[in-house]
C-alpha cells in the first residue's frame, strides 16, 4: 500500500494503517446516518421515507469513494477523520430533510447532497493530487492573494440578511469567504514556520513582551489587520472572530509567547467593543444576547434567539426524537446557523454531547497529527485547520445556545451551505493529508521543509 | 513546540466543555422555565396536536374535531352550533375557551391527570392522552323544544329536573356558531370581530350570564319568604292591603295591573299578581328576613358553578322600606339569572328543597370510562315542605284560572307564575316577557321539569299579559318536552 514511496520501510516496523477500522466506523457512520432519516419518516409519516434507499446509497458510494481515495492515496491517515465527517455529513443532511418536511416549498436537503457530493469530489481530489503538503508552502503568498481576493470580491453584491458575505451569479450563491480560511492558515503556518524564529527571539523587549521587529512582524500583521478590517465591513462577524482566534492560537503555537495571547485578548476586548457599540447590526446582537426575551416582554414575539433557548429546552435531556420537535419556530435562519437548536431539541442533551464529542474528536485527532508532524510547516498546519474547526464550532455554537453573542456561521457539517461543506471536506482532507505523513512509519521528511528561502522562491 | 501545542489543545478542550455546561444549563436547569415562557408557541402546539375530546349531549356529541393540517393540527367543530352554544361554549385557537369548552378543558385536551392510567410514568415520558369525554346532562329535546319556541328573539330558556338539579336546557338567543372562532387566520378574527360588535349580543349567555329584572316571578320568593316567616300563615285569609299602596315613607302610590287586589288574599294576589299586597308582605317580612329567604334560593351568591361561573342575582343588602317594597315585586334593584328563577321554580316543585343545578354528568375517557361522575347534591332547604305545598297549590291556580293559562298542559299538573319587568329609564325599554314554571305528571311522585323563560323583546306591553303570552308558550312547549322524554 506504500505505492507513493518507493523507499518502503521493512515489515517488521510498519504500523498498522488501520484501514479496515476506518472501513468499519464507515459503515457505522452510514447506518447510523440511514437510520436517522429512516426515523424521520417513521415520526412523521409512520412509513420510512421512500428515497431511503437511495439516500444511504448515495451518502454509501460518497463514502466508499472517500475510503478507497484514503487507501490507496494516504494509507497511513488517520482511521477517525473520515468517519466522523460522513457522520456529521450524514446527520446534517438528515436535520435538513428533516426541516425540509416544515417547508414544503423549500427544499434544501437535496442542494445539500450535491455540495456534499462537490465537497467529497474535492476531498478526493486533494487525497489524490497534493502528494505532500509541503508544496503548499511554496504557495503562501498566491493563497493569501486569493484569500484576500475572495473577501473583498463580495462587498460589490448586495447584502443578504444583514452580511455581505455572498456571491450571487444567477440561481447559484456561494460564501467565498469559507474557502479564505483555508487559504489563510496555509499562509499564517507557512510565514509563521519560516519566521518563528525571527518573531520569537529577536527585537526589543517592552516590559516582559519581547517585540519582533517591524519587518518580521509587519506584513503578517498587515494581512491579518485587513482580512478582519474587510469582514467588519461586510458584517461577517463571525469569520472576523474565528480569524483572530486562528492567528492568536497559530502564533502563539509558534512563538511560544504568552504575551501574545494577553496581547490578542485586549485587542480583541477593544475590538469586540468598538465594533459592538458603534455597528448597529452587531449592537442589536449583542442586546438581544444580554436579553434574549426582551422583544417578547417588548410585545414583538421571541427573537431567533429565544426560540433557540426554548427548541434547547425542549429537548431536555433525552430529546423529542427526530422529526419530533419544533425547531422550525426559530424561522429563516433554521437549517443553517440554527440547525444545532433542531439537534438539540430533537436528540437532547444526549445527542448533542454526542455531536460536540464528534467535533472534539475530529480537533483532536487534527492536534495529534500536528503533534505526530516533524516540519512546523505540517504542525502550524494541523493546528491551524483543528483550530478552525474547534473556534467555529465554539463561536456558532455558543451563539444559539446564549453563551456568546450570536454571529451568523455555519456549524461545519451540519448546516446547510454548500460553500462551508465543501470547504470543511478540503480541510478534512488536508488532515489526511498531515495525518498520513504524521503517521507514516519512516521518519524521512524529519526537519527537511522548514527552509524560509522557499517562501521568498514564491512570488 | 510540542508544549504550546498541548496548551492549545487544552484550551480546544476548555471551549468544549464550556459548551457542554452551558448546554446541561439550557437543556436541564432552564428547561422548565423556558418551557413555560408564554412566548414559547410548544404548549399550544402540542395542545393542538391530538383530536379534542368531545362533549356529549345524550348518546351523541355535539362536537368534533377536524385536522386541518396546519402547525395548530386540530381545530374544533360543531354539530348545531347556535343551539348549543350556550352549552359547550367555543374552543378557539385564537380566543381560547369557554363554557364547558373551559370548565372541562383538562379532561377535553387530554391533560388531566386522571385520564393518565400511570400518572408518574406519564410525567416521565412526558407521553400524552387522547381527550376524554364530557357528558352533560343536557336533553337534546328539551334543548330544542326552548330553541325553536325563542325562534330567534331576544332571550333565553333554563330548565331543570328539580329533583336532581341537572340542567335539561340552557339556551340563549340569538345564538352563534363557535366554529367559526377554531383555528387562526381572518375568517375567524372577522368573525369575532362581527360578533362582539353585533347589537344582539349572540355571544352573551343570557341564561347564566345576563341578569334581569325578575319581576312578578319574583313574588313567588316574596311569598315563600311570607309564609315561612309566619308574617301569613293563612294563604286564603285577607291581608291588609289597600289598593293601590303607598309606599312606606313616601307619597308614591304603588297601583296594579290585576284588578280585585284590595285586601286580597296570598292565595289571590299570586293567581292575579298583585303588585301591592306582595310588595306590602315584604315589608312586614322585613329586610333581614327577605334577605335570609333570596340567599336560600341562591341570590347573592357569586359562586354559583355549574360548573361556569353563574352571573350573581340580585337582592339589595340595604334598602329603606318603599325600596324593600319595589324589590319584594322584583322591580328596584332586584336582578336575576333565568337559571336561578328556573331554581326558584324547582325548589317549588321539589318540596322546598332546592338542588345544586349542574350541566356537567360525567367525564369519561376516549373509549368511553368513566372518570368522574358528578352526583346530585343539595344545595339548600330554600322553604318548609308545607310552604312548598302551599306555593305549589298557588302556582297550580296560575296555570288553571290565573295570568299563566298557556301554559296549561292536559292531564299533567302544571304550576307557574308569569312576570313583566319594566326596565330603562323611566322603563321606556320594552318590558321583559317572564315565565317560570314546573310540571309533574298526575301519577308521579316527583316532578319532572322546572323552567324559567325570558324574552326581551316581548310585542306585548301589558304587565303579566306579556308573560303570559309570550313567554309560557315556550315554558309549556319545554315542560311538554320534558314530560315526553
Amino acid at each position: 500500500m506504500t505505492a507513493t514511496r518507493a523507499d518502503a520501510p521493512p515489515p517488521e516496523l510498519r504500523l498498522p494503517k488501520r484501514r479496515g477500522v476506518e472501513l468499519c466506523l464507515l459503515v457505522g457512520a452510514v447506518l447510523i446516518s440511514v437510520y436517522g432519516y429512516a426515523d424521520v419518516g417513521l415520526a412523521r409519516n409512520g412509513a420510512v421515507p421512500p428515497d431511503v434507499a437511495g439516500y444511504g446509497a448515495g451518502l454509501g458510494l460518497l463514502a466508499l469513494v472517500a475510503h478507497l481515495a484514503v487507501r490507496f492515496r494516504a494509507p497511513y491517515a488517520d482511521p477517525l477523520l473520515l468517519p466522523i465527517a460522513v457522520l456529521l455529513n450524514g446527520l446534517g443532511l438528515v436535520l435538513i430533510y428533516r426541516l425540509d418536511l416544515e417547508t414544503p416549498k423549500d427544499q434544501a436537503a437535496p442542494t445539500q447532497l450535491i455540495w456534499s457530493t462537490l465537497g467529497v469530489a474535492f476531498f478526493i481530489a486533494v487525497v489524490v493530487f497534493l502528494r505532500d503538503h509541503r508544496v503548499l508552502q511554496r504557495y503562501a503568498y498566491l493563497s493569501v492573494a486569493a484569500a484576500l481576493v475572495l473577501m473583498i470580491v463580495p462587498i460589490f453584491f448586495p447584502a443578504v440578511n444583514g452580511a455581505k458575505i455572498w456571491i450571487r451569479v444567477g440561481g447559484f450563491s456561494f460564501q467565498p469567504g469559507e474557502f479564505a480560511k483555508i487559504l489563510l492558515a496555509i499562509f499564517f503556518a507557512a510565514y509563521l514556520a519560516a519566521n518563528r524564529n525571527a518573531l520569537a527571539y529577536t527585537g526589543r523587549k517592552l516590559w516582559k513582551l519581547q517585540l519582533p521587529t517591524g519587518r518580521v512582524l509587519g506584513p503578517i500583521v498587515a494581512i491579518w489587520l485587513l482580512s478582519v478590517g474587510v469582514l467588519v465591513l461586510e458584517r461577517d462577524l463571525g469569520t472576523s472572530l474565528l480569524f483572530f482566534g486562528l492567528f492568536v492560537i497559530m502564533l502563539y503555537v509558534a512563538t511560544g509567547r504568552t504575551g501574545w495571547i494577553a496581547v490578542g485578548m485586549v485587542l480583541a476586548a477593544v475590538g469586540a467593543f468598538v465594533v459592538g457599540s458603534f455597528e448597529p447590526h452587531v449592537h442589536s446582537r449583542v442586546e438581544d444576547w444580554l436579553d434574549p426575551f426582551a422583544s417578547i416582554d417588548a410585545g414583538q414575539g421571541p427573537s431567533q434567539l429565544a426560540q433557540s433557548l426554548f427548541a434547547f429546552a425542549a429537548g431536555g435531556m433525552l430529546g423529542a426524537g427526530l422529526g419530533l420537535g419544533h425547531s422550525i419556530l426559530i424561522g429563516f435562519a433554521a437549517k443553517s446557523d440554527f440547525i444545532l437548536a433542531t439537534a438539540g431539541e430533537e436528540l437532547g442533551l444526549s445527542g448533542l454531547t454526542a455531536v460536540f464529542l464528534l467535533y472534539a474528536l475530529l480537533v483532536a485527532r487534527g492536534y495529534r497529527a500536528g503533534l505526530a508532524l516533524r516540519d512546523p510547516f505540517g504542525r502550524l498546519l494541523a493546528i491551524g485547520l483543528a483550530s478552525i474547526l474547534a473556534l467555529q464550532v465554539f463561536v456558532i455554537a455558543g451563539g444559539v445556545m446564549g453563551l456568546i453573542p450570536l454571529t451568523g456561521m455555519a456549524m461545519p457539517f451540519l448546516a446547510q451551505g454548500g460553500s462551508s461543506v465543501v470547504t470543511n471536506w478540503i480541510i478534512v482532507a488536508l488532515l489526511i493529508r498531515v495525518s498520513d505523513v504524521a503517521r507514516t512509519p519512516h521518519p524521512d521528511h524529519a526537519e527537511t521543509g522548514v527552509v524560509a528561502p522557499v517562501l521568498e522562491d514564491e512570488q | 513546540m510540542i508544549r504550546y501545542i498541548r496548551r492549545a489543545a487544552a484550551f480546544c478542550l476548555l471551549l468544549l466543555v464550556a459548551l457542554l455546561v452551558n448546554a446541561a444549563r439550557i437543556q436541564i436547569f432552564q428547561a422548565d422555565e423556558l418551557d413555560d415562557n408564554p412566548a414559547n408557541r410548544r404548549s399550544t402546539i402540542a395542545r393542538y396536536d391530538q383530536p379534542r375530546g368531545n362533549i356529549l349531549v345524550g348518546e351523541e356529541s355535539v362536537t368534533g374535531s377536524e385536522d386541518t393540517g396546519e402547525q395548530l393540527a386540530y381545530e374544533r367543530t360543531y354539530k348545531h352550533g347556535p343551539l348549543y352554544a350556550p352549552v359547550t361554549g367555543y374552543a378557539s385557537q385564537t380566543y381560547g375557551t369557554t363554557l364547558v369548552e373551559n370548565a372541562e378543558d383538562d379532561i377535553l385536551s387530554g391533560t388531566d391527570s386522571l385520564l393518565a392510567p400511570l400518572p408518574l410514568w406519564n410525567e416521565i415520558t412526558r407521553s400524552r392522552q387522547p381527550g376524554g369525554n364530557v357528558v352533560t346532562t343536557v336533553k337534546d329535546s328539551v334543548q330544542r323544544a326552548a330553541y325553536e319556541g325563542l325562534g330567534g328573539r331576544r332571550g333565553a330558556v333554563a330548565a331543570l329536573d328539580p329533583s336532581t338539579g341537572k340542567i335539561l336546557a340552557l339556551v340563549s338567543s340569538p345564538s352563534y356558531d363557535p366554529e367559526r372562532l377554531s383555528g387562526t387566520g381572518s375568517a375567524v378574527t372577522d368573525a369575532w370581530a362581527r360578533l362582539t360588535s353585533s347589537k344582539s349580543q349572540p355571544m352573551l349567555n343570557r341564561a347564566i350570564r345576563q341578569t334581569y329584572p325578575p319581576g312578578s316571578t319574583f313574588k313567588i320568593v316574596t311569598a315563600a319568604a311570607a309564609l315561612d316567616s309566619g308574617v301569613v300563615t293563612d294563604p286564603d285569609a285577607a291581608t291588609d292591603t289597600p289598593s293601590p299602596y303607598v309606599l312606606p315613607g313616601t307619597s308614591t302610590v304603588l297601583p296594579n295591573e290585576a284588578s280585585g287586589c284590595g285586601k286580597a288574599s296570598l292565595s289571590e294576589a299570586i293567581r292575579v299578581s298583585c303588585n301591592t299586597v306582595m310588595a306590602h308582605l315584604g315589608v312586614e317580612v322585613g329586610l333581614d328576613g327577605m334577605l335570609e329567604a333570596v340567599a336560600k334560593f341562591g341570590f347573592n351568591d357569586s359562586g354559583l358553578r355549574i360548573p361556569s361561573g353563574v352571573a350573581k342575582s340580585n337582592f339589595d343588602t340595604e334598602m329603606s322600606d318603599d325600596q324593600l317594597a319595589l324589590s319584594s315585586i322584583g322591580q328596584f334593584d332586584t336582578t336575576a339569572t333565568p337559571l336561578q328563577m328556573a331554581m326558584v321554580a324547582s325548589a317549588v316543585a321539589n318540596g322546598g328543597d332546592l338542588m345544586y343545578p349542574y350541566l356537567v354528568d360525567r367525564t369519561t375517557t376516549d373509549d368511553g370510562n368513566t372518570v368522574q361522575q358528578r352526583g346530585s347534591r343539595s344545595y339548600h332547604q330554600a322553604m318548609n315542605p308545607t310552604t312548598a305545598m302551599r306555593l305549589q297549590r298557588m302556582m297550580v291556580d296560575v296555570v288553571e284560572s290565573g295570568t299563566g293559562t298557556n301554559a296549561a298542559i292536559d292531564g299533567v299538573t302544571v304550576g307557574g307564575k308569569t312576570g313583566t319587568a319594566q326596565h330603562g329609564i323611566d322603563n321606556s325599554g320594552t318590558p321583559y316577557a317572564w315565565f317560570i314554571s314546573w310540571a309533574q305528571e298526575k301519577n308521579s311522585g316527583r316532578p319532572a321539569v322546572a323552567v324559567a323563560v325570558v324574552v326581551e323583546d316581548a310585542s306585548a306591553n301589558r304587565a303579566d299579559i306579556s308573560g303570559g303570552g309570550s313567554a309560557a308558550p315556550i315554558a309549556r312547549a319545554v315542560m311538554q318536552a320534558a314530560l315526553d322524554d
